[in-house]
């Protein structure tokens, strides 16, 4: 016993010191472990692009090293056009804050609020807080034919509402339809000049994870979530050749969604210009497009190939099943009674 | 000792090799432990390797302005002609062994990831041009035959192309054949005596080149290395606002060992900790205005450090690397668009496109 005890002690006092050392690193030492729980990057002072700059400045901005090999298989990342297409893991939002925060950027946001739909923003801002462009200045314009219904959210520095009136309509598809035309409108006497970028959101959704500025670009569309499966040919694009919003089978890149759609304001200018002008056409022809604005919007983003594409984490619909490839739902159309609150 | 076991003594040595291992790391790869251990003296400053002393003015703040969509692009609209067929696109197949957006959302070329048929037929409504740069000194006219040669085959086939010689040969310049469309201007420079000298003045050579003679005449510049030859399609997938591409020697390092300068005196200087990939200087490219503002830089930089007397330790590589780290390329080309005669076979690499071939540096290069 007399000789065991000093070697049990020994090795206790090895294992403690080796034990502390390493409490010690974790703590202290490790840029890895301490990036963990890096909230946001130092990002004080920016330097001259061209020169190194004489201003003393230590604030790095520290990243994980970009990789080759992916962390994620099961998805893919480009478009064939070369696109990005934003899944969870393809960015670092560290780097991307980096980038954008000096920028100062204001980010128009719109969301049509017409009729009972004016229940839906209560929800919709206050998840928008929470979760979108997060410390960013933000423009929220919502175009409704009942301001007095518009509720009061209290929103962070740098991000107000404005409210649009717009004429009531009886009906759903009308409503839809006149929000390409009232974009654009937005665009060229508004927000020209007061924006960077404009993104224009459906109303009756929540935001339930981070939506920042991943999604920046010149003309971003968004995956649609319930055909991304299917064969170009199943795609509920418009198929009458009547209609200024047909796309012929054989063609087709993915089926996108109208519940999310921005980019540059010149571009978006362009692009609902073009939709509200064929709608009309249509319209005077007497026909209208299997999914309205959507549809043609879907064959504008087929001829005028976005320059990023947002992956269906960025439109969901809360009644959807469950599918593999989405790790997160950022934005997502909660669930309703359509005949409840449509006019029609 | 009494009373101890062989399982007490094993347990005895495995913890003194946690322990050993532990230090070593904190020694030699921990980049908040060093400095302390510099000002310890445990670690001679002069002979290690990863000095960082920190009182460089360095700009550690990424100020990372490029990416195309934040300014009024210069870039066109991607428009496709109406009853164009191809591949359909999905999201859940295609080339996922490999990545194919960088972390700032620049994609990645590689093979399977773009339709060159879509590509092509928005490309070729904008009648467009690229200009095209090689620098072919002393003996390195040699390559050029095989340069051009391979180029008609496999480079921007069916675009308008503009090679820019610079020689100081120019009678030595081979006469290739080039497709309607194409042409060949030679541009005379002086000869030097220093491989590095003429590698570094490149960057000033394509400066003045753009603001001199081709603005308005190009839309896109791609500057390549002559010592190389097209094997396969390199085409219009590659073009963008500012194009870097990843050195086939390093794509799968970790950035602390990466050739960066590492000097905090030079103004390639890249600290420890930062860096994405390493890029070649080899071929790199974009819109004019573009690689304009970063050959200025890296021209200024490298003259600014000669009058410091510091060469950086890959002359303009350097410089382009510590560019393209604070000013984030649009697009990344992958190690199949630079590659090297010299390298084995990579799993990832699919298709090599264009390659330095393999020579004995003694017989070209002037010193």
């Amino acid at each position: 016993m007399r000789g065991q005890l000093p070697n049990k002690w020994f090795y206790n006092l090895w294992l403690s010191v080796v034990l502390i050392l390493l409490v010690m690193y974790a703590c202290f030492f490790s840029e890895h472990l301490s990036r963990m729980f890096e909230k946001e990057a130092d990002t004080k002072a920016a330097c001259s692009p061209n020169t190194n700059s004489s201003v003393d400045d230590k604030a790095r901005l520290l990243y994980e090293q970009p990789k080759i090999i992916p962390h994620r298989t099961d998805v893919v990342f480009a478009s064939p056009w070369l696109a990005p297409i934003v899944w969870q893991s393809s960015f670092n939002s560290i780097l991307l804050d980096g980038i954008y925060k000096p920028m100062n950027i204001t980010i128009a946001t719109t969301v049509f609020a017409l009729g009972k739909y004016v229940r839906f923003l209560k929800d919709f801002l206050g998840t928008a807080e929470i979760h979108y462009m997060v410390g960013y200045k933000v423009d929220f314009y919502i175009f409704t034919d009942s301001p007095g219904d518009v509720p009061n959210v209290t929103l962070a520095e740098g991000r107000r509402v404005k409210v649009m009136k717009v004429p009531s309509s009886n009906r759903w598809q009308d409503i839809s339809a006149r929000r390409m035309e009232m974009i654009q409108l937005l665009i060229e006497n508004t927000i020209r000049g007061q924006a960077d970028y404009i993104f224009c959101l459906d109303v009756d959704s929540k935001f339930y994870a981070h939506f920042g500025v991943e999604a920046l670009g010149r003309l971003v569309a968004t995956i649609h979530p319930n055909y991304w499966f299917l064969g170009r040919d199943q795609y509920t694009y418009e198929r009458r050749p009547e209609s200024r919003a047909y796309i012929p089978l054989g063609e087709g890149d993915f089926y996108y969604g109208g519940a999310v759609f921005g980019g540059l304001l010149e571009d978006v200018r362009a692009m609902t210009k073009t939709c509200s002008q064929n709608f009309e056409a249509d319209t005077a022809n007497g026909i209208e497009a299997a999914w309205q604005e959507e549809s043609h919007l879907n064959r504008y983003f087929l001829y005028n190939k976005p320059s990023k594409l947002l992956s269906p984490e960025y439109l969901w619909m809360d009644v959807a099943g469950w599918n593999k490839e989405i790790k997160l739902v950022r934005f997502s159309g909660v669930e309703k009674n359509y005949a409840e609150i449509r006019p029609n | 000792m009494q009373g101890c076991t062989p399982n007490m003594k094993l347990y005895s040595l495995c913890l003194t090799g946690a322990l050993i291992l532990l230090i070593v790391y904190a020694c030699f790869y921990s980049e908040s432990i060093r400095p302390v251990l510099h000002d310890i003296g445990i670690i001679d400053r002069k002979s290690d390797r990863f000095h960082d002393n920190g009182a460089n003015s360095t700009c550690g703040l990424l100020l990372l302005r490029t990416l195309s969509s934040h300014h009024p692009s210069k870039t066109r609209n991607k428009i496709l002609p109406q009853g164009l067929l191809y591949k359909k696109p999905s999201v859940v197949s295609g080339r996922t062994d490999v990545v194919s957006v960088a972390p700032w959302m620049a994609p990645i070329v590689w093979e399977g990831g773009f339709d060159s048929v879509v590509l092509d037929s928005i490309y070729e409504q904008m009648n467009i041009t690229v200009a095209t740069t090689v620098f072919a000194l002393g003996k390195y006219v040699a390559f050029l035959k095989d340069f051009l040669e391979t180029a008609e085959k496999h480079y921007m086939v069916g675009y308008k192309v503009d090679y820019y010689i610079f020689t100081d040969r120019p009678g030595d310049i081979p006469n290739v054949t080039l497709a309607e469309g194409r042409r060949v201007r030679v541009l005379k420079v002086p000869s030097s005596n220093r491989w590095q000298e003429i590698s570094a003045r490149r960057m000033e050579m394509i400066q003045l080149l753009i603001e001199n003679t081709i603005r308005g005449q190009a839309d896109y510049i791609f500057c390549l290395d002559v010592d190389s030859k097209f094997h396969a399609h390199f085409g219009v997938e590659v073009l963008g606002r500012l194009v870097a591409t990843i050195h086939p020697g390093y794509y799968a390092t970790d950035r602390g060992s990466l050739p960066y300068e590492r000097r905090p005196e030079s103004r390639a200087y890249i600290p420890w900790g930062e860096g994405d990939f390493y890029y070649g200087g080899a071929v790199f490219g974009g819109l004019l205005e573009d690689v304009r503002a970063m050959t200025e830089t890296c021209r200024r930089n490298f003259e600014a450090d000669t009058a410091n007397g510091i060469e950086a330790a890959w002359q303009e590589e350097s410089h382009l690397n510590r560019y393209f780290t604070y000013n984030k390329p649009s697009k990344l080309l992958s190690p199949e668009y630079l590659w090297q005669d010299i390298h084995g076979w990579s799993k990832d690499v699919k298709i090599i496109r264009f390659s330095g071939v393999a020579k004995n540096y003694a017989d070209f290069r002037p010193n």
